[in-house]
C-alpha cells in the first residue's frame, strides 16, 4: 500500500498505474472480442454465453457474483486509469504553457499523439455501448437476457451505430498500438532486446482487435448475420 | 546564397516576444547556422539594432551550450547533429528558416533564444553523482567491469545535457536526460550503493521542475544529438519502480 | 648553426631586478620526497573550522571543478564561479584524446620517473623539474579517483581498463573514453561538485563572470562579478581565491577553444600585481580542419589519433590542381615520413605542424588558400579495409564530413594546424600561489608544468592533479597559517574595485564607435596569427609592436556596444574579453621577442638549425619569464625564475 501511494506521487508511478491498469482493461477486450466472435455459433451460442457469464460459480456463489467481481476490478481499473490519464495529461500541458509558432515531429506516431482523444472517445463509447447493449436504455426493442437479438437489432435498426462502433473500435485498436508498446516501457520491461518483440505485439494487439471487434457490425451490416 | 529568417526576438524575460523577419546575405554553404546568426548578429550591429542573443560555447557539438528549434525542429533535426554543428549547405538559396528557443515551463526563456536550463542541473544535485570522497579510491583496476556495461555506461553518459529532448518532447518531458545519467551511474558497479535513492530522488526534482511525463512518444532521442536510446528511459522506469516498490522514498 | 653562432637579435633590455616574491618554494629534499614530505610538513585546519573560511574558486572545469568540490567535501565554505549556464559547460568538455597517467598496467616500463622525464623533455626543458615530478606522481591517483566517481573508461573484454599511446611517449600510457575523454572527466568532477552543492558546502555561481580581483593588505581577499542575466556588479569576499579559468589560445581569434574562453580573470589578476609567466609558449595542433572562409568562427580539432593510420602529403608540384586520388604516388610529398624517419607521421604536435607550415609557405598546400595539406587513408583502408578504419576513426569521419561536406572514405581529408592550447600562463610556486599571497591559479591558466610544450593528454591530467590533490592541501595550509580577519564589505578597496569595474562597462557602452567587438577580435587574431604564430622573428614581432597599440587605442575609442548593461549583453560582455587579449597580445609578442630562441612552441626563425629544427639555447634562456604589470603591456618588466636541472640532463630533443 505504500508503494501504491508513494507510486502515486511520480510521473513515472502514475504512468506505472495506467500501464497496469492498462493491461487489465487490454486483457477484458481480448476477452470480449473472442466472446464477440460467438455470435457467428448462432443465437443460441451467443445468448448462452452471455447467460453463462451471469450464472458461473453458482451455486458455490450467488449468482451473478463473478459477473460483479469482474464489473468491479474494471470499473476500478478504468477509473485508475482515467484518473491517471487526466492527472498526467494536467502535468504533460503545463509542461510548455508557450508552444512554438512552428512544429514539426520526426518520430512521433500518429497514434501515440492521440493517445488522450482516443482514451476519451473509447471512455464515452462504453457509457454509450453499455446503455445500448447492457441496459438498453440506448435501444428501442431491447430484450433483457437475449444479447443475440440486442445486436443485431442495433446495428440494424440504427443505421448511425455501426459507424459510431467502427470509429469505436479503431479508436481502440489505435490506443493499443501505442498503448501495448508503452506500457512494456512503463514498467520497464523493455530493452533493447525485447523492443521489436513488444512493437510487434502492440501492433497485432491494435489491428487484432479492430479487425476483431469490426467484424460483427461489418458481417451484420452486409446482411451475413442475421 | 539568400536566407530569411524568422527569429524569435524577446527583451528579456518578462518581457512579451514575437518573431521578427531578417534577411541574410551572403550565406556560403560552408557556414554553420551559428555563423549564419553571426554575419545576422554583425548586420544588426551595422545597423545599430542589438543583435539577437544565443547561447553557444564549443561549437564543436560538446558543450551543450548551443540549442534552438530550427523551422519547428529542435537543432534542426539533422541525425545526431547539435545546432552549432548545423551547417547551411542543408538549407537552400531563398529559403525561410524559423528559429525559436526551447519552450518549456522549466526552461524559461532569459532573452531572445537564450533559456535557463538550470532545471537538468538541480535534478544531477539531487542524486546524479557517487559519493566518493577524494584520496579514498581504491586502485582503478580493482573492480573489473564487464565491458559490454562499461559501453552501454558511456553510451548513457554522452549526453551533454542540451535539453533537445524537453524542447522536442511534445510534453516537456525531461525523461530522456534524466534516464541517460540514472543508467550511466546504474550501470557500474560503483554506482549501486545508492541506486536505490538516486533514482528516487531525481526523479522527484525532475517532476518538481514542472517538466511534463512521458508518454513515450520518441521524439527526444529522434532529436537527441547524442542519440541516447529510448530504451535507457525504460531502465529508468525500470529502476523507479523497483525502487518504489523496495520502500524507498524520495527524501533519503 | 651551433649555440656559438648565437643569433644576433636585438632585443630591448627592461628593468629587471629579483624578486622575493618569485621564490618557487620548492621544498627540499629528493624529488621523490618532496610532495610527501611537504605534505608532511604543511599546516591543517580544524575541520571543524574549516566552514569558518571562504574559498573563492573562479572556474569549472578540471582544474576548478575539481578544486571546488574537494575542497566543499573538506568542510570549507566555497563560492565557484563559471561563465557558462551551467558548470558542466567549462571548456574541458572538449577535451577527446586521453588522460596520461603512469599506472603501467601494460607492463610495458612506463613509471612515474618515466612520465616525469617524458613530460620535461617533450617540455623542451622549460618547465620546473619539482612541480612536474608532483605531477606524474599524482598522475596514478587521478584515474584511481575518476574510476570510484564513475567515469566510464574504455575497457578491454577483460574488464580492466585500456590504455592507447600518444604523440611524444614510447609507452601506453592514455586512459580514454571514446573521443570524449575530456567530457567524462569533467562530468565526472562536475557530479562530485553538485553533491557538494546539494550538501550545502559549495555555492555555485552560474552565469556570472569575474572581473577584477580584490586586495586588501597585499592579500588577494576576493573578487568582482558580473551577473551576466542581471548585469549586477557583486563583490565576493573570502580568505582565498583560486582561479582555475583556463587558456587564452582565443587571442589568436580562431582556435580550437570554445568562443568563451578568455584571459579577463587572469589579466585582471595579472593588472593587479600577479606575474604573468611565458605569455608567448602556444601550442598550435597539426590536425584541425583548415579554414573554409572569412565567416569562420572557430576551428575544430580533429583527434591526433588520425596520424596512427593516416598519411600526410602535398603534390610535388606547386598549383596542382587534379582531385588527390589522381596524383600518382611518385608526386607526392610526403613531408613528414620524409623528414622524420623514425616518428613520421607521429612526431610531436609543434614539429608536425611546424612541417605542415612549411610546404604550405613553399606554396604546395592544398584547398582554399593553399593553407592545408592531405590527411590520406587510401593506404590504411587498403591494408586494414574500410570496415576497420569506420571501427576507428567513424565519428572522426562523420564530423568531418558534416562539415566540410567531404567524404574522407573517398577523398583525403585536408587538415590544417591550429592555436590549441597556451603553456604560458600565470606564474604560481610549487603551491601553486601566484605571486599575490592568497590568489593560486590550477589548470592550464597557471604556467607550471608544461615548459615550452605540452604533450597529448597531459593538461587534463594537470587540470585533475591541481584540482583534485594540489589545491585542497595547499590551500588549508595557507588558510592554517592565516588568521585572517574578515573583511568589511564596505572596505575602500572593494568599493574600489567595484566602482572600476563599473566605470569599465559604462566605457565600453558610451564610446558608441562604429566597428563591432568581433571586427577588432579578428583583426587581433590576424596580427597575431602573422607575426606570433607558428614561426616568429624579430622583424615580425616588432612589427606586432607597432600594430597593437594602434588597435588598441583604436578599440577603445571606436567600438560599437549596443544595449545597456544591466541586462543579458553578449556583446558587453566579449568587449571585455577582446580588450584583454589586445593587451595580452602585446605582452605575448614581447615575451616572443625576449626569447631569441626556439623552444618547443615557440620557433624563432633565427635560432634553428640548419636542417630548419628548432634550436635551443640553454645557456641564455634555461629560465621563466615572469611579467609583472606596470601600467601597461609596453612596460611590464621581465623577471626570471632560473630552472634548475638536477634529475633529467639537458639534452636536444629529437623526434628523428
Ligand atoms: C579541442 C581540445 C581538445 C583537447 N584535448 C585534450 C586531450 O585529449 N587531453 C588533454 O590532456 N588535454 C586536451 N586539451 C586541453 C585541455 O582540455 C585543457 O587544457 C583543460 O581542459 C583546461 O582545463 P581548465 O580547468 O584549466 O580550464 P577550462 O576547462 O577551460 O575551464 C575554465 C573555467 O573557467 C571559467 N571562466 C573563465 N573565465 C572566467 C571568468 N572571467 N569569470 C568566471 N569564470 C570564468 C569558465 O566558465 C570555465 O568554467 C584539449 C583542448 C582542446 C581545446
Ligand atoms: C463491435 C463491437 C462490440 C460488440 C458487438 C459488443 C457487444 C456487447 C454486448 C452484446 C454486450 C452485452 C453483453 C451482455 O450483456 O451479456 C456488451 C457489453 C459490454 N461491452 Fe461490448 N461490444 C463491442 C465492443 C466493445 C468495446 C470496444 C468495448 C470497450 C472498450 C466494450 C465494452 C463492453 C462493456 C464494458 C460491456 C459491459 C459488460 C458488463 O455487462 O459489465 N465493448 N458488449
Ligand atoms: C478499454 C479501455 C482502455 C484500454 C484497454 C486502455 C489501455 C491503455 C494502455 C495499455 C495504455 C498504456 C499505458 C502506458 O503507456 O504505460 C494506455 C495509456 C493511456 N490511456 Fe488508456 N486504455 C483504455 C481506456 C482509456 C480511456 C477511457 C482513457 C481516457 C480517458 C484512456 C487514456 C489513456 C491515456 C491518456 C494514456 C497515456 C498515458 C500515458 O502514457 O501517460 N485510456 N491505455
Ligand atoms: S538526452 Fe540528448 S537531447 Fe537530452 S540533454 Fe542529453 S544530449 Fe541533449
Ligand atoms: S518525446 Fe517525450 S513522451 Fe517520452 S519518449 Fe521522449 S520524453
Ligand atoms: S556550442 Fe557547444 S554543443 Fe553547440
Amino acid at each position: 500500500m505504500a508503494a501504491a501511494l508513494t507510486l502515486n506521487q511520480s510521473t513515472i508511478g502514475k504512468k506505472a498505474i495506467m500501464a497496469l491498469t492498462g493491461i487489465v482493461l487490454y486483457g477484458f477486450v481480448i476477452v470480449h472480442m473472442i466472446g464477440n466472435l460467438k455470435i457467428f455459433e448462432g443465437p443460441k451460442g451467443f445468448n448462452e454465453y452471455s447467460h453463462f457469464l451471469r450464472v458461473v460459480g453458482e451455486p458455490a456463489l450467488p449468482a451473478g457474483t463473478i459477473l460483479w467481481v469482474i464489473r468491479i476490478v474494471l470499473i476500478v481499473a478504468l477509473v485508475l486509469h482515467v484518473r491517471a490519464a487526466i492527472q498526467l495529461t494536467r502535468i504533460d500541458g503545463a509542461g510548455r504553457p508557450i508552444g512554438y509558432k512552428k512544429v514539426k515531429r520526426k518520430q512521433a506516431s500518429f497514434a501515440s499523439m492521440t493517445l488522450r482523444w482516443g482514451g476519451a472517445a473509447i471512455f464515452f463509447f462504453v457509457i454509450y455501448h453499455i446503455l445500448h447493449f447492457t441496459t438498453g436504455a440506448a435501444l428501442p426493442g431491447f430484450i433483457e437476457g437475449e444479447p443475440y437479438h440486442n445486436v443485431i437489432t442495433g446495428f440494424t435498426t440504427q443505421v448511425w451505430a455501426a459507424p459510431v462502433y467502427l470509429v469505436a473500435v479503431a479508436a481502440l485498436g489505435t490506443h493499443l498500438y501505442h498503448g501495448v508498446w508503452s506500457a512494456m516501457q512503463t514498467l520497464g520491461l523493455n530493452s533493447p532486446r525485447t523492443e521489436k518483440f513488444f512493437r510487434a505485439l502492440a501492433l497485432a494487439s491494435g489491428v487484432g482487435l479492430f479487425a476483431g471487434f469490426a467484424t460483427v457490425p461489418v458481417v451484420i451490416l452486409l446482411g451475413i448475420l442475421k | 546564397m539568400k536566407i530569411t529568417v524568422n527569429v524569435w526576438r524577446q527583451k528579456g524575460a518578462s518581457a512579451s516576444g514575437r518573431l521578427v523577419k531578417y534577411q541574410v546575405d551572403h550565406v556560403s554553404p560552408d557556414m554553420s547556422f551559428l555563423e549564419m546568426l553571426d554575419i545576422l548578429n554583425q548586420q544588426l550591429i551595422a545597423k545599430n539594432e542589438e543583435p539577437v542573443a544565443f547561447d553557444h560555447d564549443c561549437r564543436e557539438g560538446i558543450c551543450g551550450s548551443c540549442g534552438v528549434m530550427i523551422n519547428g525542429l529542435a537543432h534542426g533535426g539533422r541525425l545526431a547533429t547539435t545546432t552549432c554543428q548545423l551547417h547551411m549547405r542543408s538549407f537552400k538559396d531563398g529559403d525561410e528558416i524559423t528559429v525559436e528557443p526551447w519552450r518549456a515551463k522549466a526552461f524559461p526563456v532569459i532573452k531572445d533564444l537564450v533559456v535557463d536550463r538550470g532545471a537538468f542541473d538541480n535534478i544531477i544535485r539531487s542524486g546524479g553523482y557517487i559519493s566518493a570522497a577524494t584520496g579514498s579510491a581504491p586502485d582503478a583496476n580493482s573492480t573489473p567491469i564487464a565491458k559490454e556495461n562499461a559501453d552501454l555506461a558511456f553510451d548513457a553518459a554522452q549526453c551533454i545535457g542540451c535539453g533537445a529532448c524537453v524542447a522536442a518532447c511534445p510534453n516537456a518531458s525531461a525523461m530522456l536526460f534524466t534516464a541517460a545519467k540514472v543508467a550511466h551511474l546504474g550501470l557500474l558497479p560503483q554506482g549501486q550503493p545508492e541506486r536505490k535513492s538516486r533514482v528516487m530522488n531525481m526523479v522527484a526534482t525532475m517532476d518538481a521542475a514542472g517538466f511534463g511525463g512521458c508518454t513515450n512518444i520518441g521524439e527526444c532521442t529522434a532529436a537527441c544529438p547524442k542519440e541516447i536510446g529510448l530504451h535507457f528511459i525504460g531502465r529508468l522506469n525500470r529502476d523507479l519502480l523497483t525502487a518504489t516498490i523496495a520502500g524507498g522514498s524520495a527524501v533519503e | 648553426m651551433t649555440t656559438e653562432t648565437k643569433p644576433q637579435v636585438e632585443t630591448r633590455k627592461p628593468v629587471e631586478y629579483t624578486d622575493a616574491r618569485l621564490n618557487a618554494n620548492v621544498p627540499a629534499g629528493p624529488i621523490e620526497q618532496k610532495w610527501s614530505k611537504h605534505k608532511f610538513d604543511m599546516k591543517l585546519v580544524n575541520p571543524a573550522n574549516r566552514r569558518k573560511h571562504t574559498i573563492i574558486v573562479v572556474g569549472t572545469g578540471l582544474a576548478g571543478g575539481a578544486a571546488a568540490a574537494t575542497l566543499g567535501e573538506q568542510g570549507y565554505n566555497v563560492k565557484a564561479f563559471c561563465y557558462q549556464d551551467s558548470a558542466r559547460r567549462a571548456h574541458s568538455i572538449a577535451a577527446q584524446g586521453g588522460i596520461n597517467a603512469a599506472k603501467n598496467y601494460r607492463n610495458d616500463g612506463d613509471s612515474v620517473q618515466r612520465l616525469f622525464y617524458d613530460t620535461i623533455k617533450g617540455g623542451d626543458f622549460r618547465a620546473r623539474e619539482a612541480n612536474v615530478y608532483r605531477l606524474a606522481e599524482l598522475s596514478v591517483n587521478i584515474i584511481d579517483q575518476c574510476v570510484s566517481q564513475g567515469v566510464p573508461f574504455a575497457r578491454e573484454y577483460s574488464g580492466y581498463l585500456d590504455n592507447r599511446s600518444f604523440g611524444g611517449a614510447q609507452v601506453s600510457r592514455t586512459f580514454y573514453a571514446r573521443g570524449q575523454t575530456g567530457q567524462q572527466l569533467l562530468l565526472g568532477a562536475y557530479a562530485a561538485l553538485s553533491r557538494q552543492v546539494a550538501a550545502g558546502t559549495v555555492q555555485l555561481n552560474e552565469r556570472t563572470e569575474m572581473l577584477d580581483i580584490i586586495i586588501i593588505d597585499g592579500r588577494a581577499r576576493g573578487i568582482v562579478t558580473r551577473d551576466m542575466v542581471t548585469g549586477e556588479i557583486e563583490s565576493h569576499l573570502g580568505d582565498a581565491v583560486i582561479l582555475a579559468t583556463g587558456g587564452y589560445s582565443n587571442v589568436y581569434y580562431l582556435s580550437t577553444n570554445a568562443m568563451g574562453c578568455n584571459v579577463t580573470a587572469a589579466w585582471r589578476a595579472h593588472k593587479r600585481g600577479a606575474f604573468f609567466a611565458n605569455p608567448c609558449y602556444t601550442q598550435i595542433h597539426p590536425t584541425c580542419i583548415p579554414v573554409s572562409g572569412d565567416h569562420q568562427s572557430k576551428l575544430t580539432l580533429m583527434s591526433e589519433s588520425l596520424r596512427n593510420d593516416g598519411r600526410v602529403w602535398v603534390p610535388k608540384m606547386a598549383g596542382d590542381s587534379r582531385s588527390p586520388d589522381t596524383i600518382p604516388e611518385d608526386e607526392r610529398d610526403y613531408f613528414l615520413e620524409r623528414r622524420y624517419p623514425s616518428y613520421g607521421n607521429l612526431a610531436p604536435r609543434d614539429i608536425a605542424s611546424r612541417a605542415a607550415k612549411m610546404v604550405c609557405d613553399n606554396g604546395l598546400g592544398v584547398g582554399p588558400g593553399g593553407l592545408g595539406v592531405y590527411l590520406d587513408f587510401s593506404a590504411a583502408i587498403k591494408r586494414l579495409g574500410e570496415k576497420t578504419v569506420r571501427a576507428r576513426y567513424g565519428n572522426l569521419f562523420d564530423m568531418y564530413e558534416r562539415i566540410t561536406g567531404e567524404n574522407p572514405y573517398k577523398i583525403p581529408m585536408r587538415i590544417y594546424p591550429a592555436v590549441h592550447y597556451t603553456m604560458g600562463g600565470l606564474w604560481v610556486d610549487y603551491n601553486l600561489m601566484s605571486t599575490i599571497p592568497g590568489m593560486f591559479v590550477g589548470g592550464e591558466a597557471n604556467f607550471s608544468d608544461h615548459g615550452a610544450n605540452r604533450l597529448g593528454a597531459s593538461a587534463l591530467m594537470q587540470g585533475l592533479a591541481d584540482g583534485y590533490f594540489v589545491l585542497p592541501s595547499t590551500i588549508g595550509n595557507y588558510v592554517a597559517t592565516g588568521g585572517y580577519d574578515p573583511i568589511d564589505p564596505a572596505h575602500p578597496a572593494v568599493s574600489e574595485a567595484v566602482n572600476a569595474v563599473k566605470e569599465r562597462i559604462q566605457k565600453f557602452l558610451t564610446i558608441n564607435g562604429t566597428r563591432s567587438v568581433d571586427s577588432f577580435h579578428r583583426e587581433l587574431g590576424n596580427i597575431m596569427w602573422e607575426y606570433c604564430g607558428m614561426s616568429r622573428t624579430n622583424e615580425g614581432l616588432k612589427k606586432a609592436l607597432t600594430l597593437l597599440p594602434a588597435l588598441r587605442e583604436q578599440f577603445w575609442s571606436d567600438v560599437r556596444v549596443l544595449g545597456s548593461g544591466n541586462e543579458l549583453n553578449q556583446e558587453l560582455e566579449k568587449a571585455g574579453r577582446v580588450a584583454d587579449f589586445i593587451e595580452l597580445g602585446e605582452l605575448m609578442v614581447r615575451d616572443a621577442l625576449e626569447r631569441a630562441e626556439s623552444c618547443g612552441g615557440h620557433f624563432r626563425e633565427e635560432s634553428q638549425t640548419d636542417e630548419g629544427e628548432a634550436l635551443r639555447n640553454d645557456d641564455e634562456y634555461c629560465y621563466v619569464a615572469a611579467w609583472e604589470h606596470f601600467g601597461d603591456p609596453s612596460s611590464a618588466i621581465l623577471h626570471r625564475e632560473q630552472l634548475q636541472f638536477e634529475n633529467i640532463k639537458l639534452a636536444t630533443r629529437s623526434y628523428k
